[in-house]
């Protein structure tokens, strides 16, 4: 008893008071800034496609921030920045043009039906589909006392009946194809659909593969995009919040 | 049978050639433990077969050929268990039968086959579970033949995961794909594949990169441990226990973001050596976080162990005699468990274990969750022990570069590199062709060997006691299916 209760001493206050403004470590490869003269980099050191050089340009959706780029290219800078979450497949492309400030205010459409419809309460079913766990251990690490997304009424459930959404990672395999969508179809409408992590958004490093099956995100509709490899949780976190709250 | 070394190269023209039932002779007479059996198309529709087996500190290889009009074999499993799972993939990927394999289905593919083995009687009834599951975990299924609460037998079916890594890491290989075959291996796996590239582009890393490399897998093993036991306190309802190793793994896998930017290591291993340098302020800072995280580790391990609701938990349940996991040929962490000493940091030893002093230290397996409980704390505080003698060595080695160049890669090589995860051995197996060009990439994942053990440690037990089985265990879905 004395034990258990020395140790809840000892470790004190745990959570990250305001997830919203958290300080982030230099070293976390986030948002990239691509500066003149990147031009000249050689697309092909990227791994998913993500760099293009003609227009030069990063795709967040398929970026794994692998860092290679910047390794190899002074031109590349990847920030610390951790909001890149999107309602808009298409603002994930990053320009020379777009800056992180930005990119925040502008990258996810709030709708108020969204707002006054899950704003105070969002239950989620997480379906995992051929990626690395990757993911699924930085969504774990949402609950945990550090990120603690429950405080938000921010969850994961068991059963997609109880859930107002679904949270897919991985590149889709044939082999999930058919659960995927069956999980779907037993969340109750009004529901959301959240890809998270290059996998689910663009197939990553698994696009070419012959094995998946992606046909799922094409039948239905996306509401959010989260990028990352694995998905950073306080991206994650800030990424929802963004877009069911005012 | 070839005698070869972990993480070099030989020429595939020396590796013997056999006839299929000289080379089970063989492996009969030599009754090792498989660590390969897979096959690769040798053209005009005959199929060759490797076997590499464990001769710790070498390995045996050898190999047949099946022509075109063989398409069976007796199989070895009957001989030798823990062939099983090889026999079943290799029929699976190439067709070529094990004839009177007692267990036969499907590894990967072809679920809508899969028969599960079924119990008749009024008493006995089913349960299904999966693919998706209950928390945020990876897809797998599994089905229960239970009386009333107690398991009779689990089987396990995967594959869902699969995405076809082997092809794609021929056609592409690259460090990325290699860290997102099971992303809570990163390093382990990285490294793999980045010592089997190095054999075949002729580097020698630098002790510098060697050691950081070594730094960050016993980071990597002592956080997922850490992780995991949070993870069976949670499943025991100790919520105290769940969130303090819980928020100890964080400084661990933070220290990790402060390394390479990535909490799990990615972007920090390289063909050639590592991305990142550990400047001196990182490593002090390092160091203070871990003497925090283990004298946090150390409280709540004892606390808990102390406890006696908790011990009858742990205590006694999802055992697996040491007999039974030697056939079922259970390796690394879940095989230690049950006593097995197989650890192929110590078996195939490189030159750090003799210069840091970093010894085997004995433990006591009783193979249940307590058992499995106990080890990981005793290998964390073991991974914090290497850490410390490498980062203390890394000062010799201020000069060196962190990433070493090499040349094409060599032809019609064949290279094995096995690196002990936190799960247990992860071997990586390469052929080149005579272009120079990958032409085969087995991966093997500890869990792929590992799974029945957590079928066998179900029988008998709860089902309410599962998910302690289960997360004691922890294996890899994605590593497995592939
Ligand atoms: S950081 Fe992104 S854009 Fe750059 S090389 Fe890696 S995947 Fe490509
Ligand atoms: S996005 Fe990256 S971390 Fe996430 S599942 Fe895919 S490979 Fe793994």
């Amino acid at each position: 008893m004395f034990d258990t209760l020395k140790s809840r001493i000892y470790q004190g206050k745990q959570f990250i008071k305001d997830i919203q403004n958290a300080p982030m470590r230099d070293q976390f490869r986030g948002f990239p800034i691509l500066k003149e003269g990147a031009e000249v980099c050689d697309e092909n050191i990227c791994p998913t496609g993500a760099l293009k050089t003609n227009p030069l340009t990063i795709d967040m959706g398929k970026c794994t921030f692998c860092g290679a780029c910047e390794r190899a290219c002074n031109a590349i800078e990847f920030t610390n920045g951790y909001k890149l979450a999107s309602t808009d497949r298409e603002k994930l492309v990053v320009t020379p043009q777009s800056d992180y400030e930005n990119y925040v205010k502008s990258a996810v459409e709030v709708k108020k039906e969204i707002v006054k419809t899950f704003g105070h309460s969002l239950k989620l079913r997480q379906v995992s589909a051929a990626g690395c766990n990757g993911c699924e251990m930085e969504l774990n690490a949402c609950s945990n006392v550090n990120f603690d997304m429950g405080r938000y009424g921010i969850d994961f459930v068991a059963s997609p009946r109880h859930a107002d959404g679904i949270v897919i990672t991985g590149p889709i395999s044939k082999n999930m194809a058919y659960a995927l969508e069956n999980c779907y179809h037993s969340v109750p409408d009004p529901k959301l659909v959240i890809l998270c992590g290059a996998c689910s958004i663009s197939g990553g490093v698994f696009q070419n593969s012959t094995e998946l099956n992606r046909e799922f995100l094409e039948k239905y509709p996306i509401d959010l995009y989260i990028p990352g490899c694995p998905v950073h949780p306080l991206t994650f976190i800030n990424g929802i919040l963004s877009y069911i709250r005012k | 049978m070839l005698k070869i070394k972990n993480n070099s190269k030989v020429n595939l023209s020396d590796i013997p050639v056999l006839k299929i039932g000289e080379l089970r002779d063989e492996i009969i007479k030599e009754n090792k433990r498989p660590i390969g059996f897979f096959g690769k198309d040798w053209g005009e529709g005959r199929i060759r077969l490797f076997v590499i087996l464990e001769d710790a500190p070498e390995l045996l290889v050898s190999s047949a050929i099946f022509e075109a009009d063989e398409k069976s074999y007796e199989c070895i499993t009957n001989e030798i268990p823990s062939f099983h799972i090889y026999e079943r993939e290799f029929y699976e990927q190439f067709g070529i039968e094990p004839l009177h394999h007692p267990w036969l289905k499907p590894v990967r593919l072809n679920q809508d086959k899969y028969e599960f083995f079924e119990m008749k009687g009024e008493e006995v009834h089913q349960v299904a579970v999966g693919p998706i599951h209950a928390g945020v975990i990876e897809p797998g299924h599994f089905r229960f033949m239970c009386n009333g609460e107690t398991v009779y037998h689990l089987e396990i079916m995967l594959g869902y995961q699969h995405r076809g890594v082997e092809d794609l890491m021929v056609k592409n290989p690259s460090n990325q794909l290699a860290e997102s075959i099971c992303g809570d291996s990163v390093i382990a796996y990285n490294t793999a594949y980045s010592q089997m590239m190095e054999n075949l582009k002729n580097i020698q890393v630098s002790n510098k990169a060697q050691l950081i490399r070594k730094v960050c897998l016993e980071m990597e093993r002592a956080a997922i441990h850490i992780g995991d036991l949070g993870a069976i306190a949670g499943d025991i309802a100790y919520l105290m226990g769940a969130s303090v190793f819980g928020a100890t793994r964080t400084l661990v896998i933070n220290t990790m973001l402060e390394f390479c930017g990535s909490r799990f290591g990615r972007g920090m291993v390289t063909v050639g050596g590592v991305n990142y340098d550990l400047s001196d302020e990182k490593i002090e800072r390092a160091l203070k976080t871990f003497d925090k995280v283990e004298k946090d580790v150390e409280r709540m391990t004892n606390t808990m162990l102390k406890n006696s609701t908790v011990m009858s938990r742990l205590e006694k349940t999802g055992t697996v005699s040491e007999e039974r996991a030697k056939e079922a040929g259970l390796v690394g962490m879940a095989g230690r468990a049950c006593g097995i000493d197989v650890d192929s940091r110590f078996d195939f030893p490189d030159k750090w274990n003799e210069e840091l002093g970093i010894r085997k230290k004995a433990f006591k397996a009783s193979g249940d969750v307590n058992s499995r409980f106990k080890l990981r704390y005793k290998e964390i505080r073991e991974s914090f022990s290497i850490i410390r003698k490498c980062l203390a060595k890394l000062a010799d080695y201020k000069n060196d570069p962190l990433i070493t160049n090499g040349e094409d890669m060599a032809k019609d090589a064949f290279v094995v590199s096995i690196v002990e995860g936190w799960r247990g051995e992860i071997v990586h197996i390469a052929m080149t062709d005579n272009d120079g060009k990958l032409s085969r990439y087995k991966i093997k994942d500890p869990s792929f060997n590992n799974w029945y053990g957590l079928a066998l440690a179900v029988r008998n037990n709860g089902v309410s006691d599962f998910p302690l089985c289960n997360k004691s265990h922890n294996l890899s879905y994605c590593g497995n299916d592939l």
